[in-house]
């Protein structure tokens, strides 16, 4: 059998129906469009997983215990087995504990857990999870079901990769900065706010951005419940006009010159930020 | 079908199958942890090398991987690379579903593994090159013996962590049907209308795996970083 590939570019172009050629849409449109999803998934799931991811990554820095006075008749069975000192009445507990092994067990099950499991989870399992009305209302009402399941699960996975960098920026910096900030009498929340953060923030700009684009690539994985985005868009042509090579193609360098597109505008970011003899401090 | 309550039943009873679709994705992983590592190692081999043109090209290998999706290097390799041969010489490939998701994440994670390499390569110090160097060693027997096993050993914890994110990844295969250990659960979650029960097992294989996996690593890497 004589096997023949027939190439046709113009086919993402075409306008008129033709069932000879396999064209029934724009599907340069199609493509946009896949385009423009992916976009919104992955955006839509940044605006989560960065905040988020943030907060938890400042959570697992924090090294000094934090005491708290907790009344001791009312306190809940894990405070008190986590008492420090105890008085008439009252207990000192070490917050710092609790939050920081929250936010490990949060870290520790989003990143062992493959992304398109988590997926379904959400997708299929969650809203069986919920009480009645509510899963109700997910599975009924929620308008762009398919959508705003992958931007959740999607920005909380996420939040647990930038929650790593986020430590690691912190950690990364001497500790002699945060005691000079101590020392000029800077209370703790001051001492991220002003000393901290801005500086770790800077440091991690290379890694976020890779964490960005890893959001923007997998928000592929969304076409396994249904989103039409870039990758679905361009198997969706496949399958109309047997026109995979050109389609794939498209695909692959429109993901291609964003990434490309977001690494050069993530660097010119980077060197508007810099803080002038930030190397040494990167180095240690 | 009455589908309320949480039927562990349904779970036992799919083991077997389950199981079969474990050994595939650990087939898959094994194997693509294996020949992404030597493709990895040659592509960091050539970036780091003299030669001008080897080493571009290796540089625009690594980034055009880097910027796909798993998703969409899968599909090249399952719908259109096997077409290629017989587009240039009109020969007739047999190429199966596993084999062509093998070399999809062997060319993929390759890309991945070459930059882990790279910067093993590049933390060894350069006077141990330069002491090879004044042995007499060829360039060949100065990376055998001299810098590759250093520089595996200094990156055995990434190189792990970077197979726990393979192991994870080939859930991915689920898009082109192969039935691994995810499909095969969907398989049964599917017949038997048992969506809650099959995804949550499936999670918690992966979760209790995955953290065993890391747990191993990390000691390992406190193992390392005493010496």
């Amino acid at each position: 059998m004589e096997f023949t590939y027939n190439w046709d570019w113009a086919i993402l172009f075409c306008t008129v129906e033709d069932t000879e050629t396999g064209c029934i849409g724009p599907y340069f449109y199609w493509i946009l469009e896949g385009l423009s999803w992916t976009i919104a998934v992955a955006s839509a799931a940044w605006v989560i997983a960065f905040p988020l991811g943030s907060f938890f990554g400042i959570l697992r820095t924090f090294d000094k215990p934090i005491l708290v006075v907790v009344p001791f008749v009312k306190s809940p069975i894990y405070f008190r087995t986590r008492a420090i000192g105890t008085s008439k009445g009252i207990i000192w507990v070490n917050v710092a504990w609790f939050l920081h092994g929250f936010a490990n067990v949060y870290v520790t099950i989003f990143r062992n857990v493959p992304l398109l499991v988590q997926l379904f989870l959400w997708y299929f399992v969650f809203p069986e999870l919920l009480p009645d009305d509510a899963g109700m209302w997910v599975k009924r009402e929620l308008p762009l079901p398919e959508f705003w399941t992958a931007v959740i699960c999607l920005g909380l996975y996420s939040a647990s990769r930038v929650a790593e960098q986020v430590r690691a920026g912190i950690n990364s910096i001497s500790r002699g900065q945060q005691y000079a900030a101590m020392a000029i009498g800077l209370t703790p929340v001051q001492v991220y706010r002003y000393v901290l953060l801005p500086v770790a923030f800077r440091i991690i700009i290379p890694p976020l951005t890779s964490d960005f684009l890893g959001v923007f690539k997998n928000s592929s994985l969304a076409l396994t419940i249904g989103v039409l985005e870039l990758t679905a868009m361009t198997r969706q042509i496949e399958e109309y006009s047997y026109q995979g090579f050109e389609a794939f193609t498209a695909a692959t360098v429109l993901y291609i010159g964003v990434t490309a597109i977001v690494m050069v505008a993530m660097r010119v970011v980077e060197g508007r930020v810099r803080i002038p003899g930030m190397i040494s401090l990167e180095a240690k | 079908m009455e589908s309320g309550g949480f039927d562990t039943h349904i779970i036992f009873h799919s083991i077997p199958f389950l199981a079969k679709g474990m050994l595939l994705t650990l087939e898959l992983t094994v194997l693509g942890i294996g020949g992404g590592l030597v493709f990895g190692t040659l592509l960091a081999l050539c970036r780091l090398g003299k030669f001008r043109a080897l080493a571009f090209a290796a540089g625009t290998y690594v980034n055009f991987f880097r910027s796909m999706p798993l998703i969409l290097v899968i599909f090249w390799f399952y719908f259109l690379v096997p077409l290629v041969p017989k587009l240039l010489f009109g020969m007739e490939v047999e190429v199966g579903a596993f084999q062509s998701v093998l070399i999809a994440f062997i060319m993929f994670e390759a890309a991945y593994y070459c930059e882990i390499m790279r910067a093993g390569i590049q933390s060894v110090k350069v006077g141990q090159v330069h002491a090879g160097q004044a042995l007499g060693l060829t360039y060949r027997q100065n990376m055998t013996h001299v810098v590759l096993p250093q520089a595996f050993r200094n990156m055995i914890p990434i190189l792990m962590s970077q197979a726990i994110v393979l192991f994870q990844d080939t859930a991915l295969v689920y898009v082109v049907g192969l039935s691994d250990f995810l499909y095969s659960a969907d398989i049964v979650a599917n017949s038997e209308n048992r969506l809650m029960e099959m995804y949550i097992t499936v999670a918690i294989v992966y979760f209790s795996m995955c953290s065993l996996a890391q747990f191993l690593v990390r000691n390992l890497q406190k193992k390392f970083s005493h010496e």
